[in-house]
């Protein structure tokens, strides 16, 4: 059964993964080298565990302790998740607001693009004085760095639509109410998407350090930090690999949606014209 | 050089207005008076007094060098514009009256297609916003999409239709609604030569059965003289209008009417005027 060949452009999304299998075939390639090449570099280099321990050693350990990896990566994945909500719920809203009212998005652009640029998980630290020790302090660290990129994005797709487009509308008499909805908020999607999927990862981050700092015992964050500190650097890096695989499945999440709900456009379609 | 100046209206073209013996102008379909436009930066005068006057069921070009002003007379038509001083009049009501009544069908130098809407959908924006219900827009969406010929591309997106078939759209979607006028700012000038004479060939089959006032704007001599009734030709800076040429080709024009002899005369006439008022406005 050949996944590669599908005419019918209505299983564009089955057939974007259908190619894609054959084109993973070198990045596992690379994977699986890499691992190999780290393994035997560990052995050849006698490069000391608490460098780099060895992928078998890893994984080994992340059988054994997959439950309160499991449990901690849960744990921390809901506050990511929880800030990533908020923030872009946040941005988007703001975004509209903004477009609508444009003096006022000239006047703030400025605060924004530099917020945009500000280390904010600098702020770590004085989010736990804030928002307390617990989760809250985490989602608001995750919140706030999946704000801005999602709000500058957003803006700028909402308002660099092709003017002709606007004024077409115009000539059908659409108001306001009926340009957003059928002009504007469409020609930001891709815009939206590309800082979604930013955030995705931002708001990981952000949980992530934002634990650093303190918080519950069952999270990834101080999983990683006690580990470490306790010279147990194979769970430290399980937990790590447990990060990596949570952030990845979050942003492949995205990605599909982005894939649904632009199905129209091309770069879902393999284009062909 | 006959038929400089003229505003007479074309004989047989017009459908015409049940006017029931109105005055001229109440049936007139646009009626411009003493039009000025001047832009605040730099204080260019794109347009200066222009006084012109459509009848129902006319194909009217607007043709001149860049910077005369056509496609800022097209959308001040269209109220997409607003003009420095004067008025333009459209079957009988102010140009923005007769936007908000949806009396305009509106076709750009480029398709300007929504990427996200497929042709069918193209097509009916602009009768979903005017509240058309379903099946109507249905119905319609597939009458205009054999008019166009796009007959099986209904379900396309723009990016994989050609420029040639996106324009089509883009006239199908313009007359959808039935507008009362057309307004066509050089839909052509981005298309290769071959398409561009198949697509007049097919815009005035259109014109012809849906029997709409037309406004076109070009840069090309031969398409204003084998698509209009009336050609006005324009001069630049400021933008005024150096002549009005009566197009008396008989219709339905065909292939072969771009080889009559009158058909070369009248660009000739055209070209001549086009010349002339450009070389004296220079100096």
């Amino acid at each position: 059964m050949s996944s590669v060949v599908v005419a019918n452009p209505g299983r564009s999304l089955a057939r974007g993964f259908g190619r894609g299998a054959r084109d993973w075939i070198p990045a596992v390639v690379v994977l699986v080298a890499t691992l190999v090449g780290w393994e035997l570099a560990i052995e050849v280099f006698d490069i000391q565990r608490f460098l780099l321990p060895k992928p078998t050693a890893i994984a080994d350990r992340f059988w054994a302790e997959r439950e309160t990896l499991w449990a901690a990566g849960w744990f921390t994945f809901q506050e990511a998740l929880w800030g990533f909500a908020a923030g872009c719920s946040a941005a988007i809203a703001a975004a509209l607001l903004l477009a609508r009212f444009r003096p006022l998005g000239t006047a703030l652009m400025p605060y924004f693009i530099a917020a945009n640029a500000v280390p904010i998980i600098a702020f770590a630290p004085i989010a736990v004085a804030w928002f307390g020790i617990d989760k809250g302090s985490k989602i608001a660290i995750s919140a706030v760095l999946c704000f801005f990129p999602v709000l500058v994005n957003t803006l700028k797709g909402l308002t660099s639509v092709n003017p002709a487009q606007i004024e077409l509308m115009r000539s059908y008499a659409a108001g306001n109410v009926q340009i957003f909805r059928r002009v504007r908020i469409p020609a930001s999607l891709p815009y939206l998407f590309a800082s979604l999927k930013v955030a995705s990862v931002l708001a990981m981050i952000g949980a992530i350090v934002g634990e650093y700092f303190g918080g519950s015992l069952t999270s990834l964050g101080i999983q990683i930090k006690s580990a470490a500190a306790l010279f147990n650097f194979e769970t430290a890096w399980a937990a790590i690999f447990v990060a990596c695989i949570l952030g990845i499945s979050f942003y492949l999440a995205i990605a599909l949606l982005e894939r649904l709900a632009m199905r129209w456009h091309p770069s879902t379609r393999g284009a062909q014209t | 050089m006959s038929g400089v100046g003229s505003t007479e209206p074309p004989k047989s073209v017009g459908a015409g207005f049940a006017d029931g013996g109105a005055g001229k102008s109440a049936a007139a379909a646009v009626t411009m008076t003493g039009l000025t436009k001047t832009f605040a930066k730099g204080g260019t005068t794109a347009l200066q007094e222009i006084d012109l006057e459509l009848q129902p069921g006319e194909f009217v070009s607007l043709i001149g060098p860049s910077g005369c002003g056509k496609s800022t007379l097209l959308r001040i038509i269209g109220d997409l514009v607003e003009p420095t001083r004067g008025t333009v009049l459209v079957g009988g009501k102010s140009a923005h009256q007769a936007r908000l009544d949806r009396d305009y069908g509106m076709v750009f130098q480029e398709a300007v297609l929504y990427d996200w809407r497929t042709v069918a959908k193209n097509i009916a924006l602009p009768l979903e916003l005017a509240g058309w219900d379903r099946s109507r827009r249905t119905d319609r969406v597939k009458e205009m999409v054999e008019l166009v010929e796009l007959a099986g591309f209904e379900g396309h997106h723009p990016w994989q239709l050609s420029g040639g078939m996106q324009m089509r759209v883009a006239i199908a979607r313009a007359l959808s609604f039935d507008p009362k006028l057309l307004l066509m700012d050089e839909p052509f000038g981005a298309l290769d030569e071959m398409t561009r004479e198949r697509l007049n060939l097919e815009l005035l089959r259109i014109w012809e059965a849906s029997r709409s006032t037309v406004v076109f704007v070009t840069h090309s001599i031969t398409e204003a003289v084998f698509l209009s009734t009336r050609v006005v030709v324009m001069s630049p800076r400021p933008g005024r209008v150096a002549g009005v040429v009566e197009i008396d080709l008989p219709h339905p024009r065909t292939a072969d009417t771009r080889e009559e002899p009158r058909y070369f005369e009248l660009a000739t006439q055209l070209r001549e005027l086009l010349r002339g008022r450009t070389a004296e406005a220079v100096h």
